[in-house]
């Protein structure tokens, strides 16, 4: 029986890519990922995990090396961050029109400048359009269940993408927390070997990546996106699955406390803890509110955040990220461009919090929605707020 | 929900005792978080961890801002730091200090509950160095009860392997030097 245990969570994401018996680790530490790839760098050293450790010069590198080894059949693995992730950024796009699996924890932090080390989503934001499936972990357990769940989906053959398990820096990669390990057996059985369907192979040669010319081009990007699309049903047979061995259950779209609600905040990430808590809160002074998580963000799940809405009139969106000169965050232009014109469809507005490692505290939520249900009765000029701004 | 900040220095194990804490509390069957302040820190350097422990599960990200409990490893810190800062009505504030307590209440400004210990001369006699997290742990202990003795020694013995009898040894002395006060 997996048992409850006190652990920082970059451990426990290690642990859970040794349990799934990770073959090829190319990686380059970064703040605050750091801890993840030391720790599988220990594991693979002291024999816990049989796996190549590649310690590579760079995140370009990385990126490259996680290519090769999984287009060659591997199960691979890496970790980054903010400026090590956008440093990968020319190499991942590769891997997802590919059709190449791997899973990446992306231990989520601001962008330079100025020099930030602590947590936002501008990291993960720039590369909303990689093409990777992308999810979004709450707390210790779901970064694990997360990390478990990625490698069965990118290596299922109707799926074949890469995908990024998005945690908090710090917020999340830090913090000690209790998580139940899963026993090695279940995870096995959950997740058998990965058999790629072609792979690079000297004995039986291929092509990979050969030139799009114009008569292919536009194909080839029409099959990424039927095939992210696609892979949705297979994000939730893969969480039905994890559900039966495993024992906990993840949607694409969690509720908490919405019904009746007139007022929802829809988040992203750990802030939907200290989120729910504010929830709480405020139904205890009578007010009805209620909170949306986004956990499956790429595909994004356009039917089931519908549903989830259902008859509420006002929705506050939290953007952790700040895109300048742009009409909203990326989650409030999401969501306004997928309810343009739908009737009955909510009232949106947008904020834009916890830049940079800039705490949202239970106050903040309650603001936005005494601020959502202001602007409802009054449209305000401009078309998202930053919150919590010092003015002295 | 019971929630504590610790201070320390850059070097001196304050983020080791928070995550032994914690561990101790989920260990016990409770919930538990502990985490650093998040951030470049320094050898030396003033620092700051953080735990909270509670019956039910634990849903906030908040930093914490309004403690019940202070636990301060170093004796010069509280010339340095704000260590009353934010802690609720009743709360607690553990010192390591050698001086008695109307020095350190006039010195120091404090009007909280007290419990204070010299941790730097029961370290230096047990263990033979000035590192204090481990005995602060006793002070601790005596003076919350926040988690289970015997959930925090068998967090000891995991973490300090060989070493553990003799952090032990100094956490009984600071559980049995440590004076509280009102």
């Amino acid at each position: 029986m997996s048992k409850r245990v006190g652990i920082e969570v970059s451990i426990a994401i290690s642990e859970a890519v040794g349990l799934a018996r990770a073959e090829v680790i190319p990686a380059y530490p970064i703040t605050p990922q750091t801890h993840i790839v030391e720790h599988l760098s220990e594991m693979v050293a002291n024999g816990q995990l049989d796996a190549e450790f590649v310690p590579v010069e760079s995140e370009h590198a990385a990126m490259s090396c996680c290519c090769g080894a999984a287009a060659a059949g591997a199960r691979v693995f890496t970790s980054s961050s903010s400026q090590g992730l956008s440093l990968m950024s020319e190499v991942l796009y590769i891997p997802s029109t590919m059709r190449i699996p791997m899973v990446m924890v992306v231990a989520n932090r601001a962008l330079s400048a100025p020099i930030s080390i602590w947590n936002d989503h501008q990291d993960i934001m720039v590369q909303r359009d990689i093409g990777w499936i992308q999810t979004f972990a709450e707390n210790g357990q779901e970064a694990v269940d997360l990390t478990i769940h990625a490698f069965k989906v990118a290596e299922n053959r109707n799926v074949s993408l890469p995908m990024i398990v998005n945690i908090d820096g710090f917020t999340l990669s830090h913090v000690i927390e209790p998580i139940e390990l899963p026993d090695q057996e279940d995870v096995d059985k959950y997740l058998p070997p990965f058999k790629p369907r072609y792979k690079l192979d000297p004995r039986r040669p291929i092509t990979m990546g050969p030139v799009g010319i114009p008569e292919v081009y536009t194909e080839a990007k029409m099959a990424h996106d039927m095939a992210i699309k696609n892979s949705k049903r297979y994000i939730l047979k893969a969480w039905k699955e994890f559900e039966e061995v495993f024992g906990r259950k993840y949607e694409p779209i969690d509720t908490y406390r919405t019904e009746d609600a007139e007022v929802l905040l829809v988040g992203m990430g750990s802030i939907c803890e200290t989120a729910m808590t504010a929830v709480d809160q405020m139904r205890d002074n009578g007010q009805k509110v209620g909170l949306l998580k986004i956990r499956l963000w790429r595909p994004f799940p356009a039917q089931e955040f519908r549903k989830a809405v259902g008859k509420t009139k006002i929705l506050a969106v939290i953007d952790r990220c700040l895109p300048p000169g742009a009409v909203c965050g990326p989650v409030g232009a999401e969501l306004r461009s997928m309810f343009y014109k739908i009737p009955g469809s909510p009232k949106i507005f947008s904020f834009v919090a916890g830049l940079g490692g800039r705490d949202v505290t239970v106050s903040r939520f309650e603001e936005m929605v005494d601020k959502a249900r202001a602007f409802a009765k009054k449209r305000p000029r401009e078309l998202y707020q930053v919150i919590g701004v010092r003015e002295k | 929900m019971k929630e504590v900040r610790l201070h320390g220095r850059g070097g001196q194990g304050g983020v080791t005792s928070a995550e032994l804490v914690a561990t101790a509390a989920i260990a016990e069957g409770k919930y538990a978080q502990a985490f650093p302040s998040f951030g470049p820190e320094r050898r030396g350097a003033p620092v700051a961890a953080f735990i909270r422990v509670s019956d039910q599960p634990i849903r906030t990200r908040e930093k914490v801002y309004h403690p019940d409990i202070v636990l301060v490893l170093d004796p010069s810190l509280p010339a340095l730091v704000n260590v009353a800062d934010g802690l609720k009505d009743g709360g607690i504030i553990i010192l390591n200090t050698d001086l008695p307590e109307k020095e350190v209440r006039e010195k120091f400004g404090l009007k909280s509950k007290l419990a204070m210990v010299d941790a730097t001369k029961i370290a230096m006699e047990v263990l033979g160095l000035p590192i204090t997290n481990t005995t602060m742990l006793g002070a601790l202990l005596k003076a919350t009860g926040l988690v289970d003795r015997n959930a925090l020694e068998e967090a000891l013995d995991k973490r300090f392997g060989r070493i553990a009898e003799k952090n032990k040894a100094a956490l009984a002395r600071a559980f049995e030097e440590t004076v509280i006060t009102d």
